[in-house]
């Protein structure tokens, strides 16, 4: 019984960590109808973020391990990785929205870019990889080859398979590829709840978690931005006649759902230190599968969703099947979509004309 | 005086042109009607005005500045407002959310109360709702909805897209009193309607659109006693 109750405890502050990062898949799908597939990436930009700011010197000598240094390094990393997701938005999307000029150009420099990086994992490939990029970009686009139409969706999601990997090849690139070990910034303390043995660690995942849920609730619910944002998701016409600049609203979007990632990759990292540029890849497939569980689009579902998957995979190791560890979500993935592809709390599918 | 003036107007999407060239104008405390035929390029015209369908060629004025290229929030901004065919509600928020969305440009909170005041007395019925989802209101009680949240931003030019469309004719005629109302409070307004009848009845000018072109136009009592108009739009 007492080693049940672990468990549970375990599985939803693993659950909540990854409801963390649903809500940011969920959010931009609500007003973009985009799956976001950099997100995992973010999480863990934001995971290097949160270990920069705990190694810059000045942190680590005044603040030390402290409450203080986590507060820092938590709202630190959640900033700047606001701002990427702003970036990504801004120039990865945007152009994917309304058909400008050098979209072509732009993304074939980015998939060349890659390309050089496969190629030689030398700057010079790279940016030769990019200029032949533009190059092809810019001469399929004279050759009259239009620009992504504003209402691809297919287009957007190639993008965002674009931007995913330029996240890690650059995040190798930036932080390099081997394993880095995250800095313990809260101290660590076992707590005896009666039987329970609870490390101090998880209960800080499990409350800090809860806590950016319950602020991301009043943001949504209550605030004149989160009314904007509803209204986006459910009509993007109407929502531009109401006065609403639509753009911003989702910018803003996705800096929030970037920030949650960001908490996440830092609680996460709180209880697994090991960090590296791919560390995104799995939590991210992981947390787009609790937002569909949850019904995509729907925040309590991204919620819920995430607690269930991580309370699977939680149970599943601690009763012996740790090999299938990272099959668990995939197989729920799988039995939703035959049973209730809506997800829990999706309310169908209502085809947009 | 002129309000909105749309010159030589033309627009469409894609390979499509649902509007060939349409000369139309609104003058200032003026309803005007737009009838026309399913396709006839009705909402399209409304589209364009907003900025949410960019014209082609042509050009749209509203107080002497073009609208041309201007973002749809930012006409919002300068007092045209529009209520879309379908109404458009956003049926997961509720009532009172809708309504404030409709003020949503606006910051002065005691001017919002007296004009959520001004949309209660025209629509009681909301006032009675106005703590249930926009989803579940009524197909009657949606087009007041989306009519006093169009009101909300206190527009000097109201934009109707259909908004007899699928009610029962004692609705209907709540719906044009209503259109009659908040002109008499000193709205412009552009009709836009396939119950050509009520229309000419409640504006006092119109236009008559086939196919993307303006084939007629003329105060209102004029036109509803017209043969053409009577034979094509009225069903005589």
């Amino acid at each position: 019984m007492e080693t049940f109750l672990q468990q549970v405890i375990n599985g939803i502050s693993q659950g909540s960590a990854y409801a963390l990062i649903a809500l940011g898949y969920t959010m931009v799908y609500g007003v973009l109808r985009l799956i976001n597939f950099a997100h995992g990436d973010v999480y863990m930009f934001g995971a290097f973020m949160g270990y920069y700011l705990a190694n810059i010197p000045w942190i680590e000598s005044r603040l030390g391990t402290s409450a203080a240094s986590a507060v820092f390094v938590m709202l630190g990393a959640m900033i700047l990785s606001a701002g990427l997701g702003i970036l990504i938005e801004q120039f990865a999307y945007r152009p994917g929205r309304s058909a400008t000029r050098f979209t072509l150009a732009f993304w074939f420099g980015v998939l060349g870019a890659g390309g050089g990086q496969l190629v030689g994992q030398t700057f010079a490939s790279v940016v030769l990889g990019a200029v032949v990029g533009i190059a092809v970009g810019a001469v399929l686009e004279w050759l009259g080859i239009r620009p992504v139409r504003q209402e691809s969706r297919l287009a957007l999601l190639i993008i965002a398979i674009g931007v995913s990997l330029f996240l890690e090849n650059g995040g190798q690139q930036a932080f390099g590829a081997d394993p880095k070990f995250f800095p313990q910034i809260i101290p660590t303390t076992s707590l005896n709840i009666g039987p329970l043995n609870l490390d101090s660690q998880r209960v800080i995942v499990l409350l800090v978690s809860l806590a950016l849920m319950v602020v991301l609730t009043v943001i949504v619910q209550y605030t004149k931005t989160g009314k904007a944002m509803r209204a986006v998701s459910f009509n993007l016409d109407a929502a531009k006649l109401m006065g609403i600049n639509t753009d911003r609203i989702i910018a803003f979007t996705f800096a929030l759902g970037s920030a949650l990632a960001a908490a996440g990759g830092i609680l996460v990292s709180l209880l697994y230190p090991r960090i590296d540029p791919l560390m995104g890849v799995m939590p991210g497939l992981k947390a787009f599968v609790a937002a569909v569980l949850g019904g995509i689009g729907s925040i309590p579902g991204a919620m819920i969703g995430g607690l269930i998957i991580g309370m699977a995979e939680v149970m599943a190791v601690g009763y012996g099947q740790s090999t299938y560890r990272d099959a668990i979500a995939f197989v729920i993935l799988v039995l939703i979509l035959l049973l209730r592809p809506a997800g829990i709390m999706g309310k169908g599918m209502i085809e947009k004309v | 005086m002129m309000l909105l003036d749309l010159k030589n107007l033309s627009s469409g999407y894609g390979a499509i042109e649902a509007l060939k060239g349409i000369n139309i104008h609104i003058d200032k405390g003026e309803i005007v009607t737009l009838i026309g035929a399913n396709g006839a390029g009705k909402s399209t015209t409304l589209r364009s005005i907003t900025g949410l369908v960019p014209p082609t060629s042509g050009e749209i004025l509203y107080e002497g500045k073009s609208l041309n290229g201007v973002p749809t929030h930012r006409i919002t901004a300068m007092g045209i407002s529009m209520v879309p065919e379908g109404r458009a509600i956003f049926a997961n928020l509720t009532v009172s959310e809708n309504l404030e969305l409709g003020a949503y440009l606006r910051r002065d909170k005691a001017e919002n109360e007296k004009d959520l005041e001004r949309v209660f007395a025209l629509f009681p019925r909301l006032k009675e709702r106005r703590k249930q989802a926009g989803g579940t209101l009524s197909g009657g009680e949606q087009q007041m909805l989306a009519i006093g949240r169009a009101l909300m931003a206190r527009p000097r030019l109201l934009l109707l897209d259909e908004p007899s469309l699928g009610l029962a004719p004692l609705l209907v005629h709540a719906i044009f009193e209503a259109v009659d109302a908040i002109n008499r409070e000193g709205t412009s307004i552009l009709l836009v309607e396939q119950n050509a009848n009520a229309a000419l009845k409640h504006s006092h000018r119109a236009y008559v659109l086939e196919t993307g072109t303006i084939i007629m136009e003329g105060p209102s009592a004029q036109l509803i006693a017209d043969p053409r108009v009577k034979e094509a739009y009225l069903g005589e």
